[in-house]
């Protein structure tokens, strides 16, 4: 075994004689007394090496004893890991909670899935079948998925199936296969395996352009700045602008497969709401319970840093692993800047030279890596399976000019900002308009689209020449594009998250609904004065508001839009 | 027995090195010199040299004083018997009392494994409507209340800890002024509430270091009477001078500052004090009310700006009154549905009219002419600051609902104010 001295301790970080030779982010065990402290290897200079523990050190000397394992920080991936609740670094915290009470114990590692659970195994490879690594050799059922048993994906070139086991009841640590590399080298297949969560798995045969849109059901960001499978977006905003709520909205009304929420150092509170909510709620593309197909990894904020780090990595790579089964998986990151921070915690323990804000000069490298690892590919056997990452950021004093900020929107594809004006007016959600931006196509038609923008952004013009000259020097042609603007925004881009019916509305309605309101914003109309043109859209926001609330293609629902068209008749202006 | 070192080799602020075998990280020492006994925490280990923060700093201390390791990390003691005391941030009783020393506790432990965490359900009730009617607290929420100095954030802490329904209140002052002490301490007393309560107490002329130790004692003692089935209220004041000494902690030991001067893990050590306030399941709770003053009013400063990241909301207090606007309350949601039926209305109603009236007030500066709804505007505006905000005002949730549908009823017409007919009908005062 190979063993290190502590020659020092400050805060998270030992430094560690070492004999045999240490691998670059290989983990270790700092050994106190019978309690185990899991550490990683950051930095080796000469016969020192340099570990952030995932723990706190409290207790630990000089001279106690580091056992290098010879593994990078790794995660366990096979069936079982939808559903659970883990820590950052992979332990699930119910399991931990029945172990331990109600504190989290340093040292305590459980194992991450079952031992001891029952797979039903239906092999789909014979002997002598030619495979690569990710290739299916067979499936378990998991939930509401078949579960494809992949040849472990470190294993390079092309392989030979020697043996399969029969269908049956297998446990993860069952081997169900054997392959065998051009060397003759054979090597097993479990139900389970490790992979080491800093790189990317890239058994895949192409990546593919992401075009496909994401629906979220959320109007505004389907519309306007919408995402795609495969995508990357980020949600920068001031703390009370909605971060968090938009994207447990995203995480249930989303049409994914299989969405992973990484709740890293952020509110304990907010993952306990969907820890205990999710269970109750039906996923309306299952009509199972909504957390059949969503996975929590949760390193909340009072957690120990370096753990927060290692956290996105873990979701990422768990990510990465359902969709080398063909699925499209949603990764919600929520908070990138608090991931930020800890890497910013860790520099500053290093002692090395800080970038701007004190942020390490690698960071936007780091995030840039971690963005990159989204993408839709296109597999070995020609399914298509997709990882869309969706990153919250957290900018200090609510200020876009910051490194986290800067570094994310150079990498992704789609820029949510919300805004604390948006939020103080309760214009929910605060997604600013005019602001954000996305590379993505949309679900609605694109002339309709630029019309819609074009009001949005006169209208706000409007809205700051009013704020000088009063609405008496407005001109009425001004003050209709203002009203129209203002109506767009309280119909379409706002939406009543507690509503049944207007919280998630799908692709087809928002087309449908869309193209109606653009229909409105072309119409010409006339007034006799700005009181009778203010009344009137007033009566169609509320008009429309109630038609938002109606079922699809219900008879309320067309009745409500001939009632909306009535209203529209009395004022058009056929000259 | 534990050895004694004599030989000083560093002493930097109020840091001080020493060179000693079979040291653990984070364990306490007993320092020795001319100007009296103090403890020391050891916050880094390098080769054979110990690296000890005096909790009573470095003024006084000869390179030859004597350092004793105690073996232990820091510790508490806890029983019924704290109940009325009052010590300092490392525990040393500030009051004639006896020194506690059994049943102690470790400090800073470990986090809440949030598996074993429910959603908070309770309200606490303070008395005061700009909380209970506007942004409802509720238990186990951590909230702070951003203010500037010279505001009664104090006064206003002491007031909702006398009338929250909880069974133990647990004060953690920071760079307390001496007369604040006193006025908690008397306050409590003349209310019959100090029996109930237990007092951590640093004060602006303390030794920097154990303003650093408060949130922690604070806490540690909390969870315990939390996992005791007790519903606890720990009020923290002030938070920014918690943050300062961190900065300044940091800086002498050559950290480098990320925004302010604050150091870079600002955000975590406040995170690890706020995080503590949960509802186990099970048994009891903790409440965390905060102040945090902003210099400057300036809400985007790094202390301020953190906590809000960290907290559930905060209350805005400003000219002695709580702010609707900026104030915010994430848990309200959980309860203000239960309460009675035209909570919700009433505080959505309130605020929007409220809002209208600011406008108006902004025209009338202006010169704009007033209409009808104007006026309407400027006498509910003026009747909502003077009997809903003003801070002496302490009704009950149930009356204050009462309150605002008199003063809805006194300026407006029903149907002015855009609340539903069905609850007009019910509760709209004739």
């Amino acid at each position: 075994m190979n063993l290190g001295k502590i020659v020092g301790v400050n805060g998270n970080l030992l430094t560690v004689e070492f004999e045999k030779p240490v691998i670059q982010n290989e983990t270790g065990f700092a050994l106190l007394g019978d309690v185990r402290l899991k550490s990683e290897v950051i930095r080796i200079r000469g016969c020192h090496a340099e570990l952030q523990v995932f723990e706190s050190t409290t207790g630990l000397k000089v001279g106690d004893q580091v056992e290098f394992t010879g593994e990078l920080l790794s995660v366990e991936l096979g069936p079982g890991l939808l559903t659970q609740v883990f820590d950052g670094l992979q332990n699930p915290l119910p399991a931990l909670a029945e172990a331990c009470g109600f504190f989290l114990q340093r040292g305590k590692y459980l194992q991450a899935l079952p031992r001891n659970k029952k797979w039903t195994f239906t092999p789909s490879v014979k002997a002598g079948d030619s495979v690569l690594a990710g290739d299916a050799v067979g499936s378990v059922p998991e939930g509401i998925f078949d579960h494809r048993i992949m040849v472990p994906f470190r294993i390079a070139g092309r392989l030979t199936v020697k043996e399969v086991a029969p269908a049956g009841e297998y446990t993860v640590e069952d081997v169900v296969a054997k392959v065998a590399d051009d060397k003759g080298r054979e090597h097993e297949v479990r139900l389970m395996q490790l992979w080491p969560v800093k790189v990317p798995i890239k058994c895949y045969a192409e990546r593919l352009r992401p075009t496909e849109p994401l629906i979220t059901k959320v109007r505004i960001v389907d519309t306007f700045f919408p995402v795609a499978r495969g995508g990357t977006y980020c949600i920068p905003g001031p703390f009370g602008a909605g971060k968090t709520v938009l994207q447990q909205i995203t995480s249930r009304h989303a049409d994914v497969d299989v969405v992973i929420i990484a709740a890293c150092g952020e509110r304990a509170g907010e993952v306990v709401e969907t820890l205990r909510e999710f269970p109750e709620l039906t996923d309306p593309r299952t009509g199972k319970s909504l957390m059949e197909r969503t996975l929590i990894i949760c390193n909340t904020s009072s957690m120990p840093v370096a753990a927060r780090e290692a956290s996105v990595y873990t979701a990422v790579t768990i990510a990465e692993y359902y969709r080398q089964m063909g699925l499209s998986v949603l990764l919600l990151a929520d908070s990138t800047s608090r991931w930020a921070q800890a890497l910013r915690e860790m520099s500053g323990r290093l002692e090395e030279i800080p970038g701007e804000e004190a942020f390490p000069a690698y960071l936007e490298s780091v995030i840039a890596a971690f963005y990159e690892r989204g993408g839709v590919v296109r597999l070995h056997d020609g399914s298509t399976g997709s990882v869309t990452i969706g990153g919250t950021v957290s900018p200090a004093g609510g200020n876009f000019e910051e490194p986290v900020t800067q570094g994310t929107l150079k990498v992704v594809g789609a820029f949510h900002g919300l805004s604390r004006a948006r939020s103080d007016a309760r214009r929910y959600p605060a997604i600013d308009p005019l602001d954000s931006w996305s590379k993505y196509p949309s679900v609605v038609d694109a002339d309709d689209l630029k019309l819609a923008r074009r009001f949005l952004r006169e209208g706000s013009e409007v809205n700051q020449m009013m704020k000088v000259i009063g609405e008496e020097g407005t001109s009425i042609e001004d003050f209709i594009v203002y009203l129209k603007g203002e109506y767009l925004d309280a119909v379409y881009l706002q939406q009543n998250a507690f509503s049944e019916v207007d919280a998630a509305t799908p692709a087809e309605r928002q087309q449908y609904v869309f193209s109606a309101l653009a229909k409105i914003l072309r119409t010409k109309l006339k007034f006799e004065n700005k009181e009778a043109a203010r009344g009137f859209f007033q009566k169609l926001t509320q008009a429309t508001r109630d038609w938002n609330n109606t079922a699809f293609e219900s008879d309320e629902f067309k009745k409500q839009q001939e009632r909306i068209n009535a209203q529209l008749a009395e004022v058009t202006d056929y000259a | 027995m534990h050895k004694v070192y004599h030989r000083i080799e560093q002493i930097a602020g109020n840091v001080i090195v020493v060179s000693a075998e079979g040291i653990s990280y984070g364990e306490l020492a007993q320092v020795t010199s001319d100007m009296g006994v103090s403890l020391a925490q050891v916050i880094r280990l390098e080769g054979g040299r110990v690296y000890l923060q005096v909790f009573a700093g470095g003024r006084g201390i000869s390179t030859d004083s004597q350092v004793r390791f105690l073996g232990r990390t820091m510790q508490v003691s806890f029983s019924e018997n704290l109940m009325g005391r009052v010590f300092t941030g490392s525990g040393v009783p500030r009051d004639r009392g006896p020194v506690l020393s059994e049943n102690m506790i470790e400090i800073g432990g470990p986090s809440v494994n949030p598996a074993k965490r429910i959603i908070p359900r309770n309200m606490v009730r303070t008395g005061i409507p700009m909380i209970d009617v506007f942004n409802t607290l509720v238990e186990s929420q951590k909230l702070p209340v951003f203010s500037v100095a010279g505001e009664p954030y104090n006064e206003l802490l002491a007031r909702i800890a006398l009338q929250a329904e909880v069974d133990v209140i647990i004060l953690g002052g920071m760079g307390l002024k001496h007369d604040d002490y006193l006025y908690f301490r008397d306050y409590l007393e003349e209310n019959g509430a100090l029996s109930r309560s237990v007092l951590f107490v640093h004060t602006a002329s303390d030794p920097t270091v154990e303003c650093l130790l408060v949130p922690d004692i604070a806490l540690a003692v909390a969870e315990q009477f939390a996992l005791k089935d007790k519903r606890v209220l720990v009020l923290l004041t002030d938070m920014t001078n918690f943050a300062d000494a961190m900065k300044e902690v940091a800086i002498t030991m050559e950290q480098i500052p990320s925004n302010r001067g604050y150091p870079g893990d600002l955000y975590s050590q406040l995170a690890a004090r706020y995080e503590k306030a949960v509802d186990f399941e099970g048994a009891g709770s903790i409440t965390i009310l905060a102040v945090t003053t902003m210099p400057g009013d300036d809400v985007t400063h790094p202390v301020p700006d953190n906590t809000g990241y960290i907290t559930e909301g905060q209350f805005y207090l400003k000219n002695g009154r709580i702010e609707p606007f900026g104030s915010l309350s994430r848990l309200k949601q959980q309860v203000n549905g239960k309460t009675r039926a035209d909570h919700r209305t009433i505080m959505d109603t309130m605020i929007q009219l409220y809002a209208s009236y600011k406008e108006t007030l902004e025209k009338q500066s202006m010169g704009f002419r007033m209409s009808g709804w104007d006026s309407k505007l400027l006498k509910y505006g003026e009747r909502f600051e003077k009997e809903m905000m003003a801070l002496s005002v302490n009704i009950p949730l149930e009356g204050a609902l009462d309150l605002g549908w008199q003063i809805l009823a006194d300026c407006f017409e029903p149907q002015e104010t855009g609340i539903s007919s069905k609850l007009v009908n019910e509760f709209w005062k004739k």
